[in-house]
């Protein structure tokens, strides 16, 4: 009788709880937004707040459809996207190259690691007037800013990655008689891989930031530049739209990243972990 | 014994001394003076207390750390074999990216030896370890005991000559244990590889061994090396007769007065 009443709750607990799972829960957030889209559209039109101030999200709206047809807004990005994948990829290739000279080679670790400590600090995106001057207000500057950015969070996190592997598991490979290319190669980089995705998604979204803010300092063309000119002219709604395009660029490189990492690094998706998303 | 001359001797170990740095300072001594000739195809068992150098005697003689003192002497000069020694760790330590399959086969492909002979070989192995249905599984949806196994398998995937074995059966239940121990014997059998085998079972070490070597506390001497004269093949039952009782019963012996004099 007393198991009885204990398990009826516990029972209807768990079903209430697997019930509720059932609706995923990006619904909620896409609820959410819709909700704040909404109130801030009302208390636009009700307050009549003035359309240079904060436009309202049809005026938004209207301002991307007409951007892209346009053509404006697609140039624009167009210009944006190949700085920040051109700098991005840059900065990964020198980013891992680097990691991996200093983890093989303890002199150059000791030459550059203190260095590279101390350049860390440096505000990267002070850089950028600077490389304007020095390459000019054409596509390199940016590129080169973007580089600069994201070349950090990629290099501590490659170098952390090539040092990952367990000291046991370098002796098991040599014992099996691996040498140090082969120990690379079948050990120190796939350990390597779940740390280098961590700094990849922390630097293309700062790639993102990179572009944008080289493109403030002086520029003629991209994203950047259209928002400083959308500003100049109080079309606001303009501003609001850049963003938004902005904000959609960040999601994709940042999603694309995530998923070549689910995709590269499958070993660490544990049963645990699966387990928590049933 | 340590001074013995045999041409078919193939490890020597001769006052083989190790001292640990520690944290603090000072040191740990692990092992203090251990003296021993194995002879070709031998299997050795080596007992002794947690913490008494055993892992450590491995580690010198597979080359993965350095003694304080004394010397390793590998023989015949002219076995030039490129698998001389390979070595079963404490911890099974496969590489996760890879499948239990391609963890099995970490030695070939190092030595881009991967033909249909080795394939075949895997294949035989997986049944040997009891693993035939998880060849394709990650090592993460394998128990701890089953990794240990896979572990194994690399080993004799790499067919050395002298095979080091540092407590292969830790994580594995008594049954399977048993048959594994039963296993390896076969296989030992057929090429008559040299054989160190480290365990924390009496038993086990009686079972398997031509010779056991018993150490003491730290620092790890050799309290003795006790003969096992028990005719082969060796099966289960020979753990129910008295002389298996006997041989048992004096390195227990051995193991405690060791004890009791620390
Ligand atoms: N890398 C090391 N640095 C310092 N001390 C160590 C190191 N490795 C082992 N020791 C010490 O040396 C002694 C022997 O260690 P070892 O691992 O050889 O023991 P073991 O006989 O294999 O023990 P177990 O049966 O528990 O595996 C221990 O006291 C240990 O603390
Ligand atoms: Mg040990």
């Amino acid at each position: 009788m007393s198991t009885q009443t204990l398990e009826a709750p516990a029972n209807s607990d768990t079903l209430v709880r697997g019930r509720r799972r059932r609706v995923p829960e990006i619904t909620y957030s896409v609820l959410v937004f819709i909700g704040l889209l909404v109130v801030w559209q009302v208390v636009v039109t009700m307050f009549d707040i003035s359309n240079i101030l904060v436009p309202a999200p049809t005026a938004v709206a209207g301002s991307l459809v007409d951007g892209f047809q346009d053509g404006s807004l697609l140039t624009h990005s167009v210009v944006t996207l190949k700085e920040i994948l051109v700098g991005f990829g840059i900065a990964v290739g020198s980013a891992l190259v680097a990691a991996v000279l200093i983890t093989q080679f303890r002199a150059v670790e000791r030459v550059l690691f203190p260095l590279l400590i101390l350049t860390q600090t440096i505000p990267k995106v002070a850089m950028a007037p600077l490389l304007i001057v020095w390459f000019g207000i054409g596509i390199s500057s940016k590129v080169l800013t973007v580089a600069l950015i994201a070349f950090f969070p990629l290099l501590i996190n490659a170098i952390l990655g090539f040092r990952s592997a367990a000291y046991e598991q370098v002796e098991m490979l040599r014992s099996f008689g691996a040498s140090r290319m082969q120990v690379m190669r079948h050990l120190q980089i796939p350990s390597a891989l779940p740390h280098i995705f961590a700094g990849l998604e922390v630097a293309v979204i700062l790639s993102v930031t990179g572009a944008v803010v080289a493109e403030f300092v002086g520029s003629s063309e991209g994203l950047g530049y259209l928002i400083q000119a959308s500003n100049f002219t109080l079309d606001v709604a303009r501003t609001f739209a850049v963003i938004v395009v902005l904000s959609a660029i960040g999601i994709a490189l940042h999603a694309a990243v995530v998923q070549l990492g689910k995709w590269l690094v499958f070993w660490t998706a544990t049963p645990t972990d699966t387990a928590g998303e049933v | 014994m340590p001074t013995s001359t045999d041409t078919d001797c193939v490890i020597r170990l001769d006052s083989l001394s190790m001292l640990y740095p520690t944290k603090s300072g000072g040191t740990v001594q692990a092992l203090d003076d251990v003296s021993l000739s194995v002879r070709a195809g031998e299997f050795i068992s080596i007992v002794g207390p947690s913490g008494c150098g055993k892992s450590t005697l491995l580690r010198i003689i597979m080359g993965l750390s350095r003694q304080t003192s004394g010397q390793v002497t590998f023989g015949p000069s002219d076995d030039t074999h490129r698998n001389q020694l390979g070595m079963v760790f404490q911890q099974p330590l496969l590489l996760p990216w890879r499948t239990v399959r391609k963890n099995l086969l970490t030695s070939p492909d190092l030595h881009h030896a991967r033909d249909a002979a080795t394939h075949a070989k895997a294949d035989e192995l997986l049944v040997m370890l009891g693993l035939e249905e998880f060849g394709d599984r990650y090592p993460n949806e394998l128990s701890g005991g089953m990794q240990q196994r896979v572990g194994i398998g690399r080993a004799l995937m790499h067919d050395p000559r002298i095979l080091l074995m540092d407590e292969p059966f830790g994580a594995l239940d008594a049954m399977t244990r048993d048959q594994m121990g039963l296993d390896l014997l076969k296989i030992w059998d057929q090429d008559r590889k040299t054989v160190l085998f480290v365990t924390h079972s009496i038993p086990e070490a009686v079972l398997l061994a031509d010779r056991v070597v018993v150490m003491t506390p730290r620092p790890g001497r050799l309290a003795d090396v006790v003969e096992v004269a028990l005719p082969r093949p060796r099966r289960l039952e020979n753990i129910n007769t008295p002389e298996f009782g006997e041989i048992v019963l004096k390195i227990r012996k051995l193991l405690d007065s060791e004890h009791s004099a620390h």
